[in-house]
């Protein structure tokens, strides 16, 4: 198979499929859930998500900006032919009905139509040691990226002042971005380091922690306290209002404190390409 | 309670519906988003008037993934967009064009209701990102709108709708809002959050 065939083939995976681990977070919610209508609502997403599977459509009809992020070793010998290749899948999957024109000018609105446009498909490079690549598919919706926040802390507000601003955030968003949510959280560096340590902590699976300990913890105590909010799923109120928080940290200035946060749908949708140096391909969820 | 509403037929049992009520509709849906809106609202002003008659259908906030197979389109997933980023306009589309029924997700503000509340009109949500469930009561697509000014996420299309729901009723006829009740108590919990974090 060659590259641009399996990006388009891992974009419809990405659309059409949320992966295991997300399922299984939302199953649970849904068993949990004492509010009988955000319980309602869960099992809608539920049968929503295997008929989508079956029958291979969109999951939801926001198939969202085509967000690309690149783990690339320095020595990956394909960087120009996967950025072509990207671009090239994204406007052939735009046109084959697997997702839909959702890239428009900024001052005019005119759409044209194939998910185009200067620096869209968006693609995040991390350059690392190796000669392998892995491409992060990540269909990001505009319900969900409107609840994005970034907070310039005061450093004397403490990780105190950071559960607070988190807090205020996810209420404030309350019901738009379609909860239950994932949290993304980036700690430190800068306005922009911070937003896009972010987003690349949504690439994570439910369920795993940040392999430092005292990150760990904060993910797992911001989860419990963000779910005291009882947004519910879809504003409802009940017992899940967000799946799980993944946080990533930079070094910052003395002087500040961004965080950076990031909030994805319950429809969090990725798809893995690992790309070896003799050019093998593999998707992955 | 639940009922099954036949729209334009069933258009003024509306007003006995109450907030939680949950609905399926049969009948004619359109859809508009922020772009759709400000031309519902440009149109007014140039004393143009629309294609078809918006007071006769459900106003839908959507932008839907279609498939063109031969001349007929095909929709594939139809969910709800965020609806508060209507709140814009929606006052006065509901006032101009006589909306009695709004469908979209994450609720309205204050002003929305109240123009809601004039007209006995509700507006009611469906499941956010059900976008593939929400497709398959969309039998038919009787006709699109502005396709081409607009591009077809925000173009106006037009569906038939065979048991559109469950919808639950989020701001009644009476000018309950849900979305203002529930803010109220988020608002309460977060005091109590914050209290629990500065004893941490």
């Amino acid at each position: 198979m060659n590259i641009e065939e399996t990006i388009l083939e891992a974009i419809r995976t990405a659309e059409t499929s949320i992966p295991y681990d997300v399922f299984e977070h939302i199953r649970v919610a849904y068993e949990n859930e004492t509010n009988e209508v955000s319980k309602s609502q869960l099992n809608s997403i539920l049968d929503n998500v295997k008929y989508a599977k079956e029958k291979k459509l969109p999951i939801c009809q926001d198939t969202g900006t085509q967000t690309f992020f690149l783990d690339v070793g320095y020595d990956f010998p394909y960087k120009k032919e996967i950025v072509n290749a990207i671009t090239a899948s994204v406007a052939k999957a735009t046109n084959l009905y697997y997702i839909r024109p959702n890239a428009v000018d900024p001052f005019t609105g005119k759409n044209p139509g194939n998910n185009v446009g200067r620096f869209i498909p968006y693609i995040n490079w991390f350059l690392r040691e190796g000669n392998d690549a892995t491409i992060y598919v990540l269909p990001k919706g505009g319900g969900s990226e409107n609840a994005s926040a970034l907070g310039m802390l005061k450093p004397g507000e403490g990780i105190k002042g950071i559960k607070k601003f988190v807090v205020d955030q996810v209420i404030k968003a309350g019901a738009n971005p379609c909860p239950p949510i994932i949290v993304g959280l980036g700690i430190g560096g800068g306005s922009d380091l911070s937003m896009i340590i972010a987003k690349r902590a949504l690439l994570r699976p439910l369920g795993q922690r940040h392999e430092e300990k005292r990150v760990a913890d904060l993910e797992l105590e911001l989860l419990d306290l963000l779910n005291k909010t009882e947004v519910g799923t879809m504003g409802w109120g009940g017992r899940t209002s967000v799946l799980d928080v993944h946080i990533e940290y930079a070094y910052r200035h003395p002087a500040s404190l961004p965080v950076g946060l990031v909030v994805q749908c319950w429809a969090d949708r990725r798809a893995i390409i690992k790309v070896d140096s003799s050019g093998k391909v593999e998707v992955k969820q | 309670m639940m009922y099954k509403l036949k729209i334009p037929e069933d258009m003024d049992k509306i007003q006995n519906l109450k907030m939680g009520d949950v609905i399926y509709i049969t009948g004619k849906v359109f859809t508009a988003r922020d772009e759709a809106h400000q031309l519902m609202l440009e149109l007014h002003e140039k004393g143009e008037s629309l294609p078809f008659d918006p007071s006769k259908m459900v106003l839908y906030h959507c932008g839907p993934v279609v498939k063109k197979e031969g001349d007929e389109w095909k929709v594939l997933a139809a969910g709800p967009t965020t609806s508060s980023r209507m709140d814009l306009f929606e006052k006065d589309v509901i006032k101009i064009y006589g909306i009695r029924i709004i469908v979209g997700k994450g609720g309205m503000g204050d002003n929305t209701a109240e123009a809601l509340k004039n007209i006995k009109g509700i507006y009611a949500t469906y499941t956010g990102g059900a976008g593939a469930l929400a497709a398959k009561s969309f039998h038919k697509v009787e006709n699109v709108y502005f396709l081409d000014e607009l591009g077809s996420p925000e173009a106006m299309w037009i569906f038939d709708a065979i048991d559109f729901g469950p919808l639950i009723v989020s701001i009644d006829p009476q000018g309950n809002n849900w979305n203002k009740i529930s803010r109220d108590e988020m608002e309460k919990r977060k005091k109590e959050i914050f209290k629990i974090i500065d004893q941490s």
